[in-house]
């Protein structure tokens, strides 16, 4: 029998431990879920209990999706973050691919501007994009929702230093089989960069989807909402915030990346070895 | 017209001068093999020819072109890495198909998808894989078509990137130690091959190496490449009984070079043991020079008049030949010599013996390394001096 299948005291305190750290990070989601099924008057009762006395998933749920438009919400975070994850994607594997294994005389600059750029949180540029959004009259639009994210410095520096492990005789091999630096990029880099690329497009789409800063400060207008904006709508009710329904919209919203997360689960864990990165 | 011709080549990072002045010719069909220490600049120069690199002055001609401002895809040449270089995502055959693909096919029908429906794709691809499967049989690949280069052993994937690099048919081949990384038995067969290959292909080829068996065995001119320099380009059997410079004998040659220094004595000769050589070239009486004799053209005797006093000091058995590693007396210097197991049979640690060097195989060198003529002089010339 080997040492891993015995069931030791010692297993069994590692397991209890893990299984309440789980339970504990777990929580919120959990009551979360329970709340999504309580009426307005349970949930703000003293006691607390997971299990709802009277059903209201049906009414929560129906509301969710009849009070503000759901599925336009979900459609605009998706072409949201497909179009971010697109255009990062475009611009940071070709300037990674030209800072790594091309030598020219602004490559120590442009690096020193990509960690730069490292530093500079959204917050600090979000005046001044407003402005400039609302003279250019792209304010409510997706180009103002994408357009600030559509160069990813963090892209450009994990893909470098992936970029950075590549043989440089893969390229030469290339550009001696007449491959241009264009060519080089879409036939050997990319192809053979789907790890970073993976790990990169699961950060990407999971800051984008649940990103509710920039969406409230460039979009007033429903018709552009992102899925955390619509969450808004459900505050300033005329009967006071309707938590149950509330949290119902915030179950469906939640539930695409949760799938998105099982499927691609060994991915996931692999992407943030890889680039040894916390999400 | 030569097939390639290289014009002073000079390659320098900065203040660090990598190549100092290369030139060099090929001839149609010539294979040379460019050998010497890691660090000679052997490799930059292979890279300056595929136009991987750029010189800092010098030209690169070949079939009277003028390549040396010319991309890498527009040269011609095939190369054949270290690492092999294979591309990792792609099948044997579709790696060997893409030089091929890049050149006949148009940016348009390249493209995925769209690149499909335009008129002409598909013969061209049809006659691409014809021309693969060939190569595929005349390499005895053909099993491998289908995998991948992570399924791959090393002696498969050397024969892959052979192919990839034969299949367009160059006009110049470049290879940078494409058996380095292969196991000592493989090597050796995979050595035969390569020479087979180039014959029955008749291109010219440059090949890098820093194994002189290598070198030695496979080319049919040698060049010794030292820090910068080349040295000497001349047949293996030339570069090896008649090096023109003292690091090309210490660096080819399995025991290194025996090399002892000295003083030229009166009337431009040298003496060793009671060898005396006649200097040529512009030596005068007591400028320092050195003296070089090869392991296998010494014999070591029992003691006797004749010859250098030495001390074995530990042998070597190797099967075919001894390896006898002697001290000499008084100069305290190591001399090493290679001997049959017949020749060595009576010797054996810390026995005093004569070294006795064969007086036309001996080689004088100047201080900064240049070979100078030695010729022996008579025992009767000798004698007279003597007396």
């Amino acid at each position: 029998m080997s040492p891993q299948s015995t069931f030791t005291l010692g297993r069994a305190v590692r397991l209890g431990l893990l299984t309440l750290g789980a339970l504990m990070f777990l929580a919120p989601y959990i009551f979360m879920m329970s709340a999504a099924g309580k009426g307005q008057s349970e949930i703000f009762t003293s006691s607390l209990s997971l299990i709802p006395e009277h059903s209201f998933f049906v009414q929560n749920f129906t509301k969710a999706f009849t009070r503000v438009n759901m599925p336009g919400l979900l459609f605009n975070g998706v072409v949201v973050c497909a179009l971010i994850l697109v255009f990062q994607v475009l611009i940071a594997v070709p300037c990674a691919y030209a800072l790594a294994k091309l030598n020219f005389r602004a490559a120590r600059l442009m690096m020193a501007l990509v960690m730069l750029g490292l530093l500079v949180p959204i917050h600090a540029t979000a005046l001044p994009l407003y402005v400039a959004f609302n003279n250019l009259a792209v304010l409510n639009s997706y180009t103002a929702l994408v357009a600030p994210f559509s160069i990813s410095v963090f892209g450009i520096f994990l893909f470098l230093q992936f970029f950075r492990a590549m043989p440089d005789d893969l390229i030469h091999a290339a550009r001696l089989d007449g491959m241009s630096e264009i060519g080089i990029v879409a036939r050997v880099i990319v192809p053979n960069a789907w790890p970073a690329i993976t790990a990169f497009a699961i950060f990407s789409v999971v800051a984008h989807w649940n990103d509710l800063y920039w969406p409230l400060i460039v979009i007033s207008n429903q018709a552009y909402a992102t899925p955390p904006l619509g969450l808004l709508y459900f505050r300033a009710a005329e009967a006071g915030d309707d938590y149950g329904a509330l949290m119902a919209a915030t179950f469906i919203i939640t539930l695409p990346l949760v799938l998105a997360f099982l499927l691609a689960q060994k991915r996931f864990v692999e992407g943030i070895t890889m680039t040894g990165l916390k999400g | 017209m030569s097939a390639l011709r290289l014009s002073t080549i000079t390659k320098s990072f900065g203040d660090n001068a990598i190549l100092k002045g290369i030139s060099l010719e090929a001839e149609a069909g010539e294979f040379i093999a460019l050998v010497g220490p890691s660090g000679c600049g052997k490799s930059t120069l292979l890279r300056i020819v595929a136009g991987l690199e750029h010189p800092t002055s010098g030209s690169v001609m070949a079939a009277g072109r003028e390549l040396t401002a010319l991309a890498p895809a527009d040269r011609n040449v095939a190369m054949v890495f270290q690492s092999y270089a294979l591309y990792p995502h792609l099948t044997a055959g579709q790696n060997i198909a893409v030089p091929l693909a890049m050149r006949e096919l148009t940016r348009a029908q390249r493209l995925p998808i769209i690149g499909n429906l335009l008129p002409g794709q598909k013969q061209i691809r049809t006659a691409i894989q014809a021309q693969v499967a060939e190569m595929a049989r005349s390499l005895k690949i053909e099993h491998l078509l289908d995998r991948k280069p992570g399924q791959m052993s090393g002696g498969q994937r050397q024969r892959v990137a052979l192919a990839r690099a034969m299949v367009r048919r160059p006009s110049l081949f470049l290879m940078d130690e494409p058996l380095s990384n292969l196991d000592a038995n493989l090597r050796v067969h995979a050595r035969g091959e390569i020479v087979d290959l180039h014959r029955r292909a008749g291109v010219p080829t440059l090949y890098v190496t820093h194994d002189q068996a290598e070198a030695l065995s496979m080319a049919d001119r040698v060049a010794v490449m030292i820090s910068g320099n080349l040295l000497q380009l001349a047949p293996p059997q030339v570069i090896y009984d008649d090096p023109a410079h003292i690091e090309v004998a210490r660096f080819l040659g399995q025991p290194r070079i025996n090399t002892l220094d000295t003083l030229v004595a009166h009337g431009q000769t040298v003496a060793l043991g009671n060898i005396r050589l006649q200097v040529g070239g512009s030596v005068r009486e007591r400028d320092e020079v050195i003296i070089a004799i090869r392991p296998e053209h010494l014999s070591v005797l029992p003691r006797s008049q004749n010859g250098l006093a030495a001390h074995v000091e530990r042998m070597e058995f190797l099967g075919s030949e001894v390896i006898v590693y002697t001290r000499l007396d008084g100069l305290n210097q190591p001399v090493v010599a290679k001997l049959t197991p017949v020749e060595a049979a009576g010797l054996s640690a810390q026995m005093p013996v004569s070294l006795v060097a064969e007086p036309e195989r001996i080689m004088i060198f100047a201080k900064d390394g240049i070979r100078l003529t030695a010729k022996p002089v008579s025992v009767d010339a000798l004698e007279a001096a003597h007396g």
